[in-house]
């Protein structure tokens, strides 16, 4: 059942005010991601990863997202604290597709974690995208931290933090909201939540009696929008209207973006499609109904997109897995000391 | 002689001025209270947070990755359990990201008992601290060795978890930190905020300089021939008196580790091959206990050296320490206990 998404889509202006190269540009991310994750997906049915989880169904709001981050490295740029859906972020920002690629494959050259963790668990530095953890919510937590420091050295550089609506119902949410409220020192955090509606296997209208979840931005006072996170021109908005105010201001904002998942919680639930609202379908549709694309365009980015994933996929296959010994690597940032355990016990 | 708690706060404040701390905060670490064992008192970046200890190593974390290196408190090691996940991440950040990203903080927190804490103030955390691999884990027994140890964590790219035995807060050493003055008046009047008002009271810092305690290295405190004693923090100095009034009846070394993690396994080593006995000696309790790993590496690598079996005198496995001084007392190790488990350690026939 098609789920309220509170706000009806984007007008007509918004497509003009964005423009048709601007409105292109996020599909062409949008694709991408999207080309990526089913080809992930297929990655983990085949034995050719272990699990996947990933964003199918976030990409129009995660595209609009990272276009406007103000992206490169320190804290004259933005800082990301993402989850494991928000690839069309990473995308949007530079990321290659064989990384992520690689991550899937553990491979020794995943440069995310050398074929230590899941795919979609990034860390980019030269990007400002901190260590993203299977952990639900613990981003809120650090978010606290880089938004202290675009707080102390200024500038137009903000914290964003992106998780989803089950997560919301940890205290690292809550911390986050006190901190950046705090009249000691407020923090430019953009304070996004994905709602999907789901919880793994749980729906968020079993558990959450909010009305919506950016209705806690009520009790501090600070800007808060629910939209419709499965169009990009009503998410661009609202995200370009919020972070201008944390950029200008100084202060947090709170964003609520309904959208679909498309394949389920992960693997361990099937990795099937699901019959939600596809954000792309319904941008194409718009993008041809206001005659802002062609369908040969539109295909053409398609080829485009699967033949760049393909390669990338294709030269992964031939890369090698780690070397057992390289756990011992990065354990401590200056080494290992000679005389650490390492036998595993006696033997 | 600065006290340990004084020390800590010398050490801090060299790091505002020579390593680029810029954030030292937890609840009550900030004027008026500058902490609630005074150890961030007149520091120039301290600063009082929320009261949410999530919040401050979230906090931290975010900082150090940001370039910074925070000094974050936990206010008593009791409070630090709903952490644990955090200090995890913080732990496995360089790991899991295959050395891209570096988390350079120090988290400072009291531990351990003797101050007739109660339930709550009495923990220790040695053992699930050591656990948390990727964290650099130091305690140390004397104000020099606090403010080396400091100053080293400061520069550490990796976390470090500071324990501070909230028994040892106030004693003094018998060695002067580089740069205070020698009397211990003195400086009270230059760093030691006065009672009542505060508000416009400034410390005169000495002009205190650069000294490393490297992190991982133990020392011997007290050389010995007969025995070795293998103990840190609150337990060091008590084996020391023990050592001491024993010399009548064997010769005992005391090693004082320092960092946990890492430890100075060469160093104890060397110890227990000369001496052929040991005892590991802490406050936490039995069962799982950071001794008992050690104890482990003890037999599997030392078998043969060994004269007589290894021991380790602990806390007892209770869910906490009673707050009655006979409970407490009877709970943790105290020094006719150490002196009783060393006099049966010198006496067991080889």
């Amino acid at each position: 059942m098609a789920r309220d998404m509170r706000t009806p889509s984007a007008p007509a202006d918004g497509y003009a005010a964005l423009g048709a190269e601007t409105l292109l540009r996020i599909h062409a991310v949008m694709v991408k991601a999207r080309a990526l994750e089913e080809r992930l997906i297929k990655m983990s049915k085949s034995g050719d990863g272990f699990f996947w989880i990933g964003g199918p169904g976030e990409e129009a709001f995660n595209a609009a997202l990272g276009l406007q981050v103000k992206k490169g490295q320190g804290t004259a740029y933005d800082y990301l604290h993402l989850h494991y859906r928000s690839s069309a972020i990473a995308l949007a920002m530079g990321m290659p597709v064989v990384d992520a690629l690689r991550q899937m494959r553990n491979v020794a050259a995943d440069p995310f974690s050398k074929g230590r963790n899941f795919v979609n668990h990034l860390a980019i530095p030269q990007l400002n995208i901190v260590p993203m953890s299977s952990t639900i919510e613990t981003q809120y937590a650090t978010a606290i931290g880089t938004g202290i420091a675009h707080a102390r050295d200024g500038g137009d550089a903000i914290t964003i933090v992106n998780g989803g609506d089950g997560g919301t119902a940890e205290g690292d949410f809550h911390s986050c909201l006190v901190w950046a409220n705090r009249p000691a020192l407020p923090l430019p955090i953009l304070i996004v939540v994905a709602n999907n509606g789901w919880a793994i296997s749980v729906a968020e209208d079993t558990q959450h009696g909010e009305k919506n979840i950016s209705d806690w931005g009520k009790v501090f006072g600070m800007p808060a929008k629910t939209i419709d996170g499965n169009d990009p021109v009503e998410s661009w908005l609202a995200i370009a209207e919020l972070m201008s105010y944390c950029r200008t201001q100084r202060r947090p904002a709170l964003l609520e973006a309904k959208l679909s998942r498309l394949y389920g919680h992960s693997s361990s639930s099937g990795a099937n499609r699901i019959p939600e609202p596809d954000c792309i379908a319904l941008f194409e549709a718009r993008l041809l109904e206001r005659k802002l694309a062609t369908k040969e365009q539109l295909e053409k980015t398609w080829r485009e997109n699967l033949a760049e994933v393909d390669a990338a996929h294709q030269r992964v296959k031939a890369e090698p897995l780690p070397k057992a010994e390289s756990i011992w690597e990065d354990v401590f940032a200056d080494g290992l000391p000679q005389s650490y355990p390492r036998n595993g016990g006696s033997f | 002689m600065a006290n340990m708690a004084q020390a800590i706060r010398l050490a801090l404040h060299y790091g505002e001025e020579n390593l680029g701390v810029r954030e030292i905060f937890g609840e009550d670490v900030g004027p008026p209270l500058g902490g609630v064992f005074t150890a961030t008192q007149g520091l120039k970046h301290a600063w009082n947070c929320p009261l949410d200890e999530r919040g401050i190593i979230g906090a931290a974390m975010g900082l150090a990755w940001a370039g910074f290196r925070p000094v974050a408190e936990i206010q008593f090691v009791d409070y630090i359990f709903n952490v644990i996940d955090l200090l995890k991440l913080a732990g496995n950040s360089a790991w899991t990201t295959g050395g891209r990203f570096k988390t350079p903080m120090v988290v400072m927190t009291p531990t351990g008992s003797g101050i007739h804490g109660a339930v709550y103030h009495s923990h220790s955390f040695d053992s699930i601290a050591t656990k948390i691999h990727g964290m650099k884990v130091v305690c140390p027994s004397t104000p020099l060795d606090a403010y080396g140890l400091m100053i080293s964590s400061i520069k550490d790219d990796s976390p470090v978890l500071f324990l501070k035995p909230k028994a040892l807060l106030r004693t003094r050493g018998d060695e002067l930190i580089p740069g205070e003055p020698e009397g211990e008046k003195e400086l009270k009047a230059m760093i030691d905020a006065p009672i009542g008002d505060r508000s416009k009271w400034k410390p005169k810092w000495p002009k205190v300089t650069d000294y490393e305690v490297p992190l991982g290295k133990a020392k011997v405190s007290h050389s010995g021939t007969d025995a070795t004693v293998v103990t840190h923090g609150r337990m060091a100095p008590i084996a020391l008196e023990a050592a001491r009034a024993l010399e009548s009846e064997g010769s005992i070394e005391v090693v004082d580790m320092r960092s946990l993690i890492p430890y100075d396994w060469d160093l104890i080593k060397a110890s227990i091959k000369k001496t052929g006995r040991v005892l590991f000696l802490n406050e936490e309790t039995e069962i799982t206990n950071f001794g008992e790993h050690l104890l482990r590496r003890t037999v599997d690598e030392l078998f043969y050296e060994l004269k007589v079996r290894p021991r380790l005198l602990c806390g007892k496995a209770t869910p906490g320490v009673g707050l009655s001084s006979v409970l407490e007392n009877f709970t943790q190790p105290q020094k006719p206990d150490v002196e009783r488990a060393l006099r049966e350690l010198l006496a067991d026939p080889a």
